[in-house]
């Protein structure tokens, strides 16, 4: 009598957990079935999803969340969207795990594409990377050009304590890039800084939560500014130098070559690159949290090239 | 302090409104997780009826193997399981990686030890003279190995109660076998990492509290099953 009671109500647990988890996401049954399909029976992925590995500042800033409506109101797709750097999207992408990648390292990314793993790249965004520190500036640098100021604050953290930095320490685009203003400041990022003392802290985390522990340690950061400005309201570091040619952050998206995973969902891919070049998008990049933050946390790629630094063509031109 | 009342606030409007985002992604939690809790208890239940009622020569190191795997690191079996799913893996065919059927895979890898430790001691521990009465009844095999389960029964709902406690408040596995893609991989814990990141405190705290009534509520189903049956 017992057992059938406890067996009974054990059921009716089991099936009504079912049931929620079946109507809280359609996704969970189709999405096995879908991707299995598209390995032996169709060289073209399931249409349904395409994966897209990104830098987290795209997805922090909430641009991506935007754009991912837009696109999915006129396509038949679900857009995957997993954050996690641009050292982690470009691993990823080279072990053929997503279909897109939209990161921010043009060194890296021509690496990616010169190994054949990457096609087709297009500049569709640019902002300007600062450093952000404590407003009291402990360190002075504020206004100094970047080199200059990385100079000066491995220079003051020996003696005055209270001059920390935090890096991301994650192989991201911002890191890479902070790693190119000591290496073009004239130090070893392997020897001279990482693991150098404790003035230096590696946080290993993406660009908000690193934002965020700079902001608790009131200590200096190298930050994108479009995140930086999202961010602004929750903590009190202010950009300390923002003006200087290393500075320039430029955002690519880059398809995953077909012909080294032919599964992956390339049809789709450059749907979505090209979207991402449309007039009408680079409009809504621009105006993008114009009106929460008062100013734009990107700039449109559509007739800055000359700018970027890049041809015309992986600016403005939609993939043939 | 005026986060945490703020987040507590904030988490209980949100859980009396039925806000969808909040519920959505805690009932996903409650999926992946009780898919993994079941499956995990069909392969580990009967592992560890074989383990107690036979002998045979290197039990004594699965055992203790079995005792070690309880801390086994989240992290690690994401890096596994990630390795193993991902399309340059060995099982890279099945297109799995990033999939809420990953996250079971490795949430399922992550409580097996658990299940088949604390059964295998609550065979153990078990008073012989049951054993010999249920044989000396004439059991056969399988009216045997039944009997012996009602027996410890109680150890078992607990045992799998704190299996499914320990694979849903799990956080390093899940983000990076599910990549926490929102809308489909985000769960409970994946969610608090990120928004936390993000500066939404109040959010996470709103999904941390779910969280632990989640665990209240299992707990509270396991102690009143238990009551019925005293």
């Amino acid at each position: 009598m017992v057992n059938k009671k406890i067996l009974l109500a054990a059921l009716l647990v089991v099936a009504a957990v079912f049931m929620c988890g079946c109507t809280s996401d359609g996704g969970t049954d189709t999405p096995t079935a879908t991707t299995v399909a598209p390995t032996e029976t169709s060289p073209v992925a399931s249409p349904e999803f395409l994966k897209i590995a990104t830098t987290t500042s795209l997805d922090n800033t909430g641009l991506l969340a935007d754009l991912k409506d837009r696109f999915e109101k006129d396509h038949d797709v679900t857009l995957q969207i997993i954050a996690a750097g641009t050292g982690k999207a470009l691993e990823y992408g080279e072990r053929g795990d997503v279909d897109v990648l939209m990161v921010h390292d043009r060194a890296r990314e021509d690496l990616f594409m010169d190994n054949g793993y990457g096609i087709n790249r297009r500049v569709f965004a640019y902002n300007y990377f600062m450093i952000v520190g404590p407003e009291s500036d402990p360190a002075g640098i504020a206004g100094m050009a970047p080199e200059e100021a990385f100079v000066t604050l491995i220079e003051q953290a020996q003696t005055n304590p209270d001059v920390v930095v935090v890096s991301r320490g994650d192989s991201s685009g911002t890191h890479a890039k902070e790693q190119a203003i000591w290496a073009s400041a004239g130090y070893n990022y392997t020897s001279d800084i990482s693991g150098s003392g404790d003035w230096y802290v590696e946080g290993g985390q993406g660009m908000g939560a690193t934002l965020l522990m700079a902001n608790e340690l009131q200590a200096y950061t190298v930050s994108d500014s479009g995140t930086f400005l999202a961010y602004k309201g929750d903590i009190d570091l202010v950009p300390v130098v923002d003006e200087g040619d290393i500075l320039l952050n430029i955002y690519g998206a880059m398809m995953i070559n077909p012909e080294k995973y032919p599964y992956v969902n390339s049809e789709m891919a450059k749907e979505w690159i090209n979207f991402l070049v449309t007039p009408e998008i680079q409009q809504v990049i621009a105006e993008f949290g114009v009106e929460e933050y008062g100013q734009p946390l990107f700039f449109p790629s559509l007739g800055n090239y000359e700018i970027l630094g890049v041809t015309q063509e992986e600016a403005e031109s939609p993939i043939p | 302090m005026y986060e945490i009342v703020e987040g507590f606030l904030t988490a209980i409007h949100l859980i009396v409104t039925f806000d969808p985002d909040v519920y959505e992604v805690a009932f996903r939690s409650i999926y992946i997780t009780l898919s993994a809790t079941l499956i995990a208890s069909i392969i580990s239940i009967p592992i560890a009826l074989f383990l107690a009622f036979r002998t045979f020569p290197g039990k004594r190191t699965i055992i203790n193997l079995v005792h070690t795997l309880y801390a086994l690191p989240t992290v690690l079996i994401g890096l596994v399981v990630f390795l193993m799913l991902s399309r340059q893996g060995p099982f890279g065919f099945l297109g799995l990686l990033f999939t809420p059927g990953a996250m079971i895979i490795g949430q399922t890898i992550l409580v097996i030890p658990i299940i088949i430790g604390l059964t295998y001691s609550a065979l153990v521990a078990m008073d012989p003279v049951i054993k010999d009465t249920i044989i000396s009844l004439g059991a056969n095999y399988f009216q045997f190995m039944a009997s012996i389960l009602k027996e410890i029964r109680f150890v078992v709902y607990a045992t799998v109660a704190m299996a499914f406690g320990r694979a849903i408040s799990e956080v390093g596995a899940a983000i990076m076998i599910g990549g926490n893609i929102r809308g489909y991989t985000r769960v409970l814990t994946t969610s608090i990492a990120l928004e936390t990141s993000m500066g939404n405190i109040e959010f996470s705290m709103a999904l941390g509290i779910i969280l632990l009534f989640i665990a209240l509520v299992v707990n509270f189903v396991m102690t009143s099953i238990r009551r019925e049956a005293d």
